[in-house]
């Protein structure tokens, strides 16, 4: 148009959100107030198993400046939290009440909420909240034998909720034609996103128009929309969610929580803007946990170290109750696990097991970095048994060029899983003349040679983006030149703004400066998916194309100036399937059992870069959270199932001072075939396989093969680890 | 003499201007700033000293407003966020902070600029390995700090060119 | 997370707060740096009914040397010994021990004194008191007491302090030229709580250990010195042989801690590892 030809996709541009959130000018959840609002407090369990059989508000109520205290008796009619995704049959018994009725589950489960002038009295009535609680004995383990999951009002309701299986080929005869069968038990500790930003919400009626608003929405406005509509018996278009900032999300913020329930039902019910901010110390017992997952797998392998067949048992702990995600991770973790690899023949059963910890949900590479650290672990305990080379053994196994797109022969998320494009040999020959392989292990051996204890180790991974159905995009341009891109995605920290207006402003050749874009408003567009799942680039970002097309189109011959507006819709049966390599030297101090990450690169092809600067920020992000899962981070729990990680004392993110500077070595040679622009997502190549190749590199490290079998590999569990070998 | 619930008239003067509020003793001066004087900017991750989202400048140095009581701040030179560019162009470390990619979701960055103010105001020749040392005070879940490290070198080099044509 | 209720004092003199501390020192409670105290007071785990601030008492706010000790006022923050508050092995040990304490913006606001008055097990300066023989100087209204190191910490969070007294000082000891220091400490992540770590101060003559002082913390549930350990080195050269033995008795000495991030077998092994370490530190490039 005006400004003659301008390049945006492909380019680092900087970005458009950064100027607000440098000066202060962010609007998180706990930013937001209203006039007169009260301050909700959730009084949670101290127990993690027991029948609840009264709660005593009494004194609470009493407290100057309380308003109002609820138990389950005040919210009754509200129904449980519905699941999201992955709906199977027979889920809903699990599903949570917000508040606690007849049994809690996990230290935190919410009893009662009181609300109260101010935040800090809000707390002095929480610890005047008593509840009556009879404590039972807590399941803690997935691998326990199934149990009832509330013996007294659920006979005969079984705390395994499912098992998800998934399969093809013919594993007998795999097994029965195999050169050597290769078995191997492995776990992944039970960590989580944790963002910066605690959740947060403030909800506020307005009685003039009958709309109920939330602001503090993150990742799913407009599904979550709906829901509080529907548990709340409100027409879905009187209620709002409304983004600000977010932040931080990497799945595990914006679901459906109980916490959001309440903050409006209490709008409603109290007539009061009703404002929550969770402590770090709730988010840590009450927001999703992840992973926490066991695997039991048998390969059939030839002499070479090919897969004839691959049968894995997996347990999925899924803590208290089952939330939005259903069994989402487990599906995932059996869709995914044979990975970049041929596997004619495959079957998992993953079963889905409720215990009495915090209940788990998606993080960043949900049921990926744990099937990805499973199956490179067996990888790597293959190319043992048989006395070949790590490398040479995923060769032997990776899906060829030539046989792209590969159905992989499962579903997952509703999806067909076919991988689109790829080239995974070239992916490591790229990685490895990078690295310089063969310098780098004589590097290593030598450093070993004299008496150091380092080592290599890799991990190779399959990603999925862009899941469908669909997503809309409406942009308009006023008189002015100035363009408004209204998309239903969700910001949360990603820089999706900056990347939406570069898909434009190309389309349009339009400066980016002159487009705004909005995102996470269910008041300004009707339809969205929100962001997760690696989706916003590939989806939004081709809806986006698509009305600005629509957009030149109708402007074409229009005079300069003209007012216009159009709308655009990307759909897709099949998600795009990037791809990448983890690769990591770690060197082990036997003194203090400690592992220090000396180089990670991380080689991923993205298909195509929207903005190449982006990418790299979510690849080195994501890997620091990989190492955090790999080295430091766990939910720790008693055998009461009294959890022990409730601080930042004790929850171990890195700091600076863990990590290494992260390579990253980003190629294009798979442009996805099932969009317009060949984009692939992002948002989780960096921490797939980052437990994958640490673990492996300890071994490395220690020379002992198939010695990690579990992570986080703590010093603790490191020197239980040595110590078997004095 | 003086009840828990009884508010103490409190100044605190940030970014060159005095608020006066009246606040409980045991209000946090993160709270005070956030609530009271409607500075925002400072950010609440934790409340327990670990992540630094909260992390001011008191009498120039940083410091964890989740630790301080409102009324321990009375009358001491505070800085924020909101108070290191002013209305006019952005600092230099928020320009380098741009320009390098040094945020994602933008939450932890107030805390890690003012760590970044205060350290380099006072040691404006500061070497790799401490102030790596220091970064490493405040947590960042998005983008591994390595582009916070670039960021905070860069402005670190254009502070000093700028004092050195000034 | 917000702190229950208290009542705040401020006192201006040293008077004054012992006059609190006199009348409401049993459910008072004293802040300096307030960098352990207003996270346990946020969580609710401490809820002091009042809180004598110390931040206005400016005659606690000092630190010299004098007479062969180091004075630490009770005002004294971390920050002040980045670097080295005194000459000598002493200065030289307190500005190495000071990087391990938390992180700097926590080193700005926390003091000396209160890391003491807190006696956390894994506090360096508690194990640094422990190790050079400090005393603690308490004053109440009844009158001033000096108590050593030895005799100060009881148990976790548990000292000899009365609750009308405040430590109004810390004295170190300043050691001549001929000694050596050492530090090392082990935790997850750097500025955590150490899970072990070693002090050490050998007086060396012509290479060999004429008076060791060795001490542990992080590991039992206060910090003390190892005398089997020191008893081991005494006598014998500087030499990785006499530090491997010494590690090994500490080793065998200590009755460790179990939580979360350590249980006893690992916890001992840790503090071998940081005694060694501590040892080879302080004769690093002494040329034995």
């Amino acid at each position: 148009m005006a400004d003659g030809p301008t390049r945006y996709i492909g380019m680092p541009h900087k970005r458009l959100e950064d100027r607000t959130l440098l000066t202060g000018g962010g609007r998180f959840a706990a930013d937001l107030s209203a006039p007169g609002q009260l301050h909700m407090r959730v009084v949670r369990s101290p127990v993690a198993f027991g029948r609840l059989r009264s709660v005593d508000v009494r004194e609470a109520r009493r407290l100057p400046g309380v308003v109002a205290v609820w138990t389950f008796a005040d919210v009754e009619r509200i129904p449980p939290i519905q699941i999201r995704l992955t709906k199977i049959g027979g889920l809903e018994p699990y599903q949570q009440t917000v508040l606690a009725r007849d049994y809690v589950r996990y230290v935190g489960d919410p009893v009662a909420a009181v609300f109260a002038e101010d935040p800090y009295v809000a707390e002095d009535a929480a610890e005047l909240v008593f509840p009556e609680i009879e404590e039972l004995p807590a399941c803690i383990s997935a691998t326990e034998p199934p149990r009832e999951f509330m013996p007294e009002t659920l006979p005969g309701v079984s705390s395994e909720a499912a098992c998800v299986t998934k399969a093809y080929g013919d594993l007998d005869a795999a097994f029965a034609a195999a050169h050597e069968v290769v078995e191997l038990e492995v776990a992944v500790g039970r960590h989580t996103g944790v963002p910066l930003e605690t959740r947060g919400a403030l909800a506020e009626f307005d009685p003039a128009k009958g709309t109920l608003t939330m602001r503090g929405a993150a990742k799913v406005p407009h599904y979550n929309r709906g829901q509080v509509a529907r548990m709340l018996d409100m027409p879905d278009e009187m209620v709002h969610l409304i983004q600000g900032h977010v932040g931080g999300g990497f799945g595990v913020r914006g679901e459906l929580y109980p916490e959001d329930v309440l903050v409006c039902h209490a709008a409603l019910r109290l007539k009061r803007p009703v404002k929550w901010v969770e402590d770090r110390q709730e988010h840590l017992m009450a927001a999703n946990h992840s992973r926490d997952q066991s695997y039991r797998l048998r390969a059939a392998v030839d002499a070479r170290g090919f897969i004839l067949g691959l049968q894995a048992e997996v347990f999925s702990d899924q803590g208290g109750y089952v939330r939005t995600h259903g069994v989402t991770v487990p599906d995932l973790s059996a869709a995914m696990l044979p990975g970049p690899y041929l596997v004619p023949a495959y079957r998992a059963d993953v079963h889905v097991r409720l215990t009495n910890k915090t209940p788990a949900g998606t993080y960043r590479a949900p049921g990926r970095y744990e099937s990805t650290f499973a199956r490179e672990r067996l990888l790597d305990a293959i190319a043992h048994a048989l006395g070949r080379d790590p490398v040479e053994v995923r060769r032997v196994n990776l899906i060829p060029r030539d046989r792209m797109p590969f159905d992989r022969g499962v579903d997952t998320l509703g999806t067909r899983v076919v991988y689109d494009s790829g080239d995974y040999a070239l992916l490591l020959d790229k990685l490895l003349a990078y690295l310089d392989y063969d310098r780098l292990k004589q590097a290593l051996a030598a450093r070993r040679a004299a008496g150091e204890h380092v080592g290599f180790g890799l991990g190779y991974f399959v990603e999925k983006s862009g899941l469908g159905p669909a997503d809309k995009a409406v942009i308009s341009i006023d008189a002015e030149g100035m363009v408004e891109v209204v998309t239903g995605a969700a910001s949360i920290g990603q820089g999706i703004e900056t990347a939406m207006a570069q898909i434009c402003a190309e389309v349009l050749e339009v400066p980016i400066e002159r487009i705004r874009v909005v995102h996470g408003r269910t008041d300004r567009i009707d339809y969205g998916m929100g962001a997760f799942a690696s989706r916003v680039t590939v989806m939004t970002g081709c809806a986006v194309k698509a009305a600005a097309e629509a957009l030149l189109e109708k402007l074409a011959g229009a005079q300069v100036g003209t007012p216009a507006s159009a709308e655009g819709w990307f759909r897709a049966d099949h998600m795009t399937y990037p791809y990448g390599i983890h690769a990591a030297v770690v060197r082990v101090d036997p003194g203090t059992c400690a592992v220090h990450v000396e180089r990670f690169v991380v080689a991923y092809d993205i298909g195509r870069a929207v903005n190449p600067m982006l990418v790299e920020g979510q690849i080195v992000g994501g890997a620091v959270q990989g190492i955090g899962g790999a080295l430091f981070e766990e939910f720790v729990y008693d055998a009461n199932g009294q959890p022990l990680v409730t601080t930042f004392g004790d929850y171990l993110m890195p700091t600076l001072a863990e990590v290494p500077p992260v390579e990253a070595l980003v190629t294009e040679d798979a442009p996805a075939t099932q969009n317009p622009l060949g984009v692939k997502g992002a948002g989780e190549a960096g921490i797939n396989g980052a437990g994958a190749a640490i673990a492996a590199a300890v071994d490395d490290a220690l020379g002992r093969p198939g010695a990690v079998t579990r992570l986080p590999v703590t010093p603790i569990r490191l020197h239980r680890l040595l110590g078997e070998r004095d | 003499m003086t009840s828990p619930h009884d508010k103490l008239a409190v100044t605190l003067a940030v970014n060159g201007r005095d608020y006066r509020i009246a606040v409980e003793p045991r209000r946090s001066l993160a709270d005070a700033l956030r609530e009271d004087c409607g500075l925002t900017g400072t950010h609440l991750g934790c409340e327990h000293g670990y992540c630094g989202a909260c992390t001011v400048l008191v009498d120039g140095v940083p410091v964890r407003a989740c630790l301080m009581l409102a009324v321990q701040a009375h009358g001491r030179p505070i800085r924020t966020v909101e108070g290191l560019a002013g209305d006019g162009p952005l600092h230099p470390l928020q320009e380098a902070f741009r320009d390098e990619h040094g945020l994602q979701c933008g939450f932890c960055t107030p805390g890690f600029l003012m760590l970044a103010a205060g350290v380099l105001e006072r040691e404006p020749d500061i070497g790799d390995e401490a102030l790596r040392e220091i970064l490493s005070a405040n947590l960042c879940r998005c983008t591994g700090y390595q582009n916070i490290v670039k960021a905070v070198r860069a402005a670190a080099r254009r502070i000093k060119e700028a004092a050195g044509r000034g | 997370m917000k702190p229950a209720p208290f009542s705040y004092h401020a006192p201006s003199t040293l008077d004054a707060m012992l006059a609190l501390l006199a009348e409401g020192g049993e459910d008072g409670k004293v802040i300096a740096g307030g960098q352990s105290l207003v996270p346990m007071m946020n969580f609710r785990l401490a809820r002091p009914a009042r809180l004598f601030d110390l931040n206005g008492v400016a005659e606690l706010d000092f630190l010299r040397a004098e007479g062969g000790w180091l004075r630490i006022g009770a005002l004294a923050r971390h920050a002040a010994f980045h670097r080295p508050p005194c000459g000598g092995p002493t200065g030289a040990l307190l500005a190495e021990v000071v990087r391990h304490i938390a992180h700097y913006p926590i080193r700005q606001r926390g003091t000396f004194a209160g890391s003491i008055a807190h006696a956390d097990p894994a506090s360096e300066w508690c194990l640094v008191a422990a190790t050079l023989g400090a005393e603690i100087v308490a004053r109440s209204r009844a009158g001033e007491r000096r108590i050593g190191a030895g005799d100060f910490f009881l148990a976790s969070l548990s000292t000899a302090l009365r609750p009308d007294e405040l430590i109004v000082e810390v004295r170190l000891p300043i050691l001549d030229a001929g000694w050596r220091t050492g530090f090392c400490e082990f935790s997850r992540r750097v500025g955590d709580f150490g899970i072990a770590m070693t002090a050490v101060a050998l007086r060396v003559e012509s290479g060999v250990v004429r008076e060791a002082r060795i001490g542990v913390g992080g590991v039992e549930d206060h910090p003390a010195r190892q005398p089997a350990a020191e008893q081991a080195l005494v006598g014998q050269p500087v030499a990785a042989r006499a530090f491997a033995a010494a590690a090994d008795a500490v080793a065998g000495a200590v009755r460790p801690m179990e939580d979360l991030h350590a249980d006893a077998a690992y916890r001992r092994h840790l503090a071998r590892t940081t005694t060694r370490r501590a040892l080879e530190q302080a004769c690093a490039g002494s040329g034995s």
